[in-house]
């Protein structure tokens, strides 16, 4: 057998990495000059003055525990030194910021600001630095800033848009500034936080925020440092602690990693970061950060083996929705969903021989990827049509599925509202991929051909500075509208929460009183500038969706798709949320069912579903766990949930445990009062007999701020042999639980959930339903292969 | 990777770029650029990160060539950094590195290459993806960087023994993950 080493040895000698491209050498090497002669000039400065001070405020000072060991007299000056070189770093790494050869089209006026931010930066250096008791990572975020403040004063005019955000974002920055931040510095305190956590982003490791994980150190690598950080790991660390204090690695806990492994969801982090537990900079990182910094889990350094986990997708960790004792909790109530973006994950995922991780799918949305032919409402005036069946379970022959089925009404061209959309183009570094940006932009020259001559659109990008591309033209400009999206071309970081607010400014602007208003977001979900917490985002969005501007996300590429926040904007913003990783997954969405994608024909659409503890023992809703609403929700018009499009198919499954059944997992108790019957009609009572359920549905007409209510009884009468969109739902279904760890499946499998959607697949004009056996097999080859690592 | 008289150069030039030479400094970046891009490329694993990282380590190069004291070879001193910063960017990606692009790429690269190096492309990818960051940093800068146990020990600021452990502890993993492919194939 080969030696492993030199195996590996002659695959890095195979697979050489790709030569520089020489903008981008030419670009690093200008920037790391500026920054040279920049620590130049300061320096001199900086050494005279300190020789000055030096005699001055050596005693009586505190000592940060971490520079103890120094004597006082060298202090000041090293001190000094190391606060200098803190600037002048985080200065190099602005530098370096606004000098990346993806970033250079924001404009030339990057480097008379950092020349500015530093000779203003070192007279901060003298009031703040050395007089400050501790000198720990609060104090580097009061000098930078002061650093920060500078640049947001100087670069107004060249950041178009910044300061229209500027008032929501200090509104919002206490939560990220750090706690107590001394008094004296506090005016400087909020905004810069943010900037302070744009510099962090880029400092490198040595005084980087270097957490400590709750994991021994296995190995015989000396811990030298003491963090004087403290536990909270955000702000930066003392320079003498840093460089040893690295994460500890963890190559014997990689195991138990895939096994315990909990994913911070972004609202936990946001309650971190709220309660002040996570550092100042780690708003900056974004939640990569605050998930790396945030105390409990401890799994953000290792990539635990099997790559399944290896991406840095971010998917918001669900528990299974739990099956419920009808006698307990008769009621179940849930927003409807019309997003698909999980099955596109799923089938990427699957397409690449790897099982998607658990937390990706969404079951409800696989159901609802297809395109079941239930029959639509004869008229708008009611907006869809609801189709019930009942029938038993393909994995488990005790329990029964009922389907609620809803089909929205097609509008006709004709009736279609005239549509004011506003494009949302990311264009940052990280969209440039085959499967990205001209992906997108085929995706949206489909949607242009599906316009009528009156809508309108607007392109709005967004890479390290928002722009507007194409100011609001009319469809029947096509020619304008498609040779603005050829100019589109990707390149620098991702200032997604900017792109936002322009989009919807621009949205506003021109606002179509009775049509349809809608941003339509494209990325892969990196917004790594601007409005940075998912939160905060998410209530931007709310706040607009009040207005009448609509949000729809569609989802591209992979490796850093963040899909939870995807999912978060698109619930908020009464949209739709997408994945599109092919063409046709393109034509499909904003292609022929474009007008599903784009009109709303109901909006706020709940589902409650009571059960008849006499017919029905336990009830388990499957899927649709992020869109569970309180049951007293369900007639408050002012709690928000789902809409459908026109020609819109939504379908919820529950599994029914009858009364009698042998697959009952609860048992009785053997304490309980028996319920007393209560006084009926025979006539009641037999119907009560008969039935297994109560269905109710609140909707809202598009507009509307009163909410509709159709009923309708769920009875014996609706028992049947499943027809094949029954039948095929319930096997999406059984798959997706069967991804998301087959907890209720029993012994049903992969296999059963191939030959129960090959049985089928029915007309299938497009395919998709073939496509969904094969990724069945994907998925079992995927599963087999997993079982033997 | 470099020869002495290469080091000693580089000594050199480090030197009077520390005081404040800016052609030195200049010459400095110019003979290094590529090994930082090049380092960054594969603990990265996408060119776009790479040249980001790069342009980021050079910027910071600029400021803090002035406390480069020459007490470990200059290129060591640069592994340092670059690796610093390449955990860092990996910090920031929420967990671990970016493998699945990288993979993507790796796709992309057997599609077109030859099928006996493709099958060694999907190995590597699989055995990279197989070790932690700590064992991958250490395998990147023995085995495609070419430094001594002691040099790469410098560079990840742990001993020359830990790195001995380590590249043992490599060993181990990618036998491990033979003998799987071994027991998939059989």
């Amino acid at each position: 057998m080969t030696d492993e080493l030199e195996r590996l040895h002659r695959a890095f000698e195979a697979d050489r990495a790709p030569a520089p491209r020489e903008a981008a050498r030419k670009a690093a090497l200008a920037a790391a000059l500026a920054a040279f002669e920049a620590s130049g000039e300061a320096a001199g400065e900086a050494a005279g003055a300190a020789g000055a001070e030096t005699a001055a405020a050596a005693p009586g000072e505190k000592i940060s525990a971490g520079r103890q060991e120094a004597a006082s007299g060298a202090r000041l000056r090293r001190d000094r030194a190391m606060g200098l070189g803190r600037i002048l770093r985080s200065t190099a790494m602005k530098i370096s910021e606004f000098t990346r050869p993806r970033t250079l089209l924001m404009g030339g006026a990057s480097l008379a600001v950092i020349a500015l931010a530093v000779v203003a930066a070192l007279p901060q250096l003298e009031q703040a630095d050395f007089l400050a008791p501790e000198p720990t990572g609060q104090q580097t975020a009061d000098l930078d800033g002061a650093e920060g403040n500078i640049e947001t004063g100087t670069e107004t005019g060249a950041r178009s848009g910044t300061l229209a955000g500027t008032d929501e974002r200090r509104a919002d920055a206490p939560a990220d500034a750090p706690a107590g931040a001394p008094a004296d510095a506090k005016t400087e305190a909020e905004a810069p936080a943010r900037e302070r956590a744009e510099l962090d982003d880029t400092v490198l490791a040595e005084e980087a925020p270097a957490a400590p994980p709750p994991m021994p150190e296995p190995e015989p690598a000396p811990q030298v440092g003491a963090v004087s950080g403290g536990a909270a790991g955000g702000g930066l660390m003392s320079l003498s602690a840093a460089p040893t204090a690295r994460p500890a690695p963890a190559p014997s806990a990689s195991r138990q990693l895939s096994a315990g492994r909990v994913q911070a969801s972004p609202e936990q982090i946001g309650r971190l970061r709220a309660k002040g537990l996570a550092g100042a900079s780690d708003a900056a990182a974004g939640y990569a950060g605050g998930i790396a910094s945030a105390p409990a889990p401890a799994e953000a350094e290792a990539p635990p083996p099997g790559y399944q986990e290896q991406g840095r997708d971010r998917f918001e960790a669900v528990e299974d929705n739990p099956v419920k004792l009808t006698a307990e909790a008769p009621v179940s109530t849930f927003s409807i969903d019309v997003d698909t973006a999980s099955y596109g994950v799923m089938r990427k995922m699957l397409n690449q021989g790897v099982l998607p991780q658990k937390d990706a799918i969404r079951v409800e949305e696989l159901i609802n990827y297809f395109p079941y032919t239930y029959a639509p409402p004869e008229t708008a005036e009611t907006p869809f049509a609801t189709h019930v069946a009942v029938f038993d379970t393909p994995w488990n022959a005790e329990t029964q599925l009922v389907r609620i089925g809803l089909k929205g009404y097609e509008l006709t061209r004709e009736e279609r509202p005239k549509a004011n959309l506003v494009f949302l183009i990311d264009t940052s570094g990280s969209m440039n991929a085959p499967d990205k940006l001209p992906l997108l932009l085929n995706a949206f020259r489909l949607l242009v051909d599906r316009l009528g001559p009156e809508d309108r659109v607007a392109i709005v990008t967004y890479a390290g500075s928002a722009g507007t591309v194409l100011e609001p033209t009319p469809a029947s400009e096509k020619g304008k509208i498609l040779a603005a999206l050829d100019r589109l071309s990707a390149g620098g970081s991702t200032a997604g929460g900017e792109g936002i607010r322009q989009a919807y400014a621009l949205a506003e602007a021109n606002m179509i009183e009775d049509g349809v208003n809608r941003v339509i977001l494209a990325t892969d979900g990196d917004f790594n500038v601007g409005i940075r917490s998912t939160e905060e985002l998410q209530g931007f969005v709310e706040r607009k969706r009040e207005t009448g501007v609509l949000l729809s996300v569609f989802g591209f590429g992979q490796g850093n798709y963040n899909d939870a926040l995807m999912q978060a904007l698109a619930q908020n913003g009464n949209g739709q949320a997408a994945y599109i990783d092919t063409l046709s997954e393109a034509r499909k969405v904003l292609g022929e069912e474009a007008g599903g994608t784009l009109f709303p024909i109901a909006q706020d659409v709940k589902i409650q579903v009571e059960f008849n503890p006499a017919t029905v023992a336990e009830y388990r809703l499957i899927g649709y766990e992020t869109r569970a609403l309180k049951r007293e929700d369900f007639n408050n018009d002012k709690v928000d949930a789902g809409e459908i499009g026109s020609g819109h198919r939504v379908t919820a499954l529950y599994e029914i445990t009858p009364v009698a059944s042998a697959a009952r997992l609860v048992d009785d108790l053997r304490y309980a009062q028996p319920v007393a019957e209560p006084e009926d009609t025979p006539d009641a009572g037999a119907a009560r007999a008969a039935e297994f359920a109560f269905l109710k549905i609140r909707y809202k007409r598009p507009g509307e701020s009163e909410s509709n209510l159709i009923t309708r009884p769920i009875t014996r009468g609706d028992v049947g042999e499943p027809d094949t969109e029954a039948r095929f739902a319930a096997a999406v279904a059984g798959f997706g639980q069967l991804l998301r760890g087959g907890r209720y499946t029993g012994d049903w499998d992969f296999p059963d959930a191939a030959a129960l959607a090959a049985g089928a697949r029915g007309d299938d004009p497009w395919g998709y339903r073939s496509e969904f056996v094969q990724l069945v097999r994907l998925a079992e080859s995927a599963a087999a292969l997993s079982r033997q690592r | 990777m470099t020869g002495p008289d290469d080091a000693a150069a580089d000594l050199a030039l480090a030197r009077r770029a520390a005081e404040g030479d800016g052609a030195a400094f200049a010459e400095l970046l110019g003979r290094h650029y590529d090994r930082i891009h090049r380092l960054g490329w594969r603990l990265l694993g996408s060119a776009a990160e790479a040249e980001d990282l790069a342009q980021d380590v050079c910027a910071g190069l600029g400021a803090r060539i002035r406390g480069f004291r020459g007490e470990a070879a200059f290129a060591t001193w640069l592994y340092r950094i670059v690796v610093n910063a390449a955990r860092d960017a990996q910090r920031r990606r929420a967990r671990g590195a970016r493998l699945v692009e990288a993979y993507t790429e790796v796709e992309a690269l057997e599609r077109a290459g030859a099928e006996a190096r493709a099958a060694e492309l999907d190995w590597l990818r699989r055995a990279l993806a197989a070790l932690s960051p700590e064992l991958r940093e250490t395998a990147v800068l023995v085995l495609d960087e070419g430094l001594t146990h002691a040099e790469a020990g410098a560079a990840l600021g742990v001993s020359g023994g830990t790195v001995s452990w380590r590249m043992a502890e490599i060993r181990k993993r990618l036998a491990t993950l033979a003998d799987r492919a071994e027991d998939m194939g059989a």
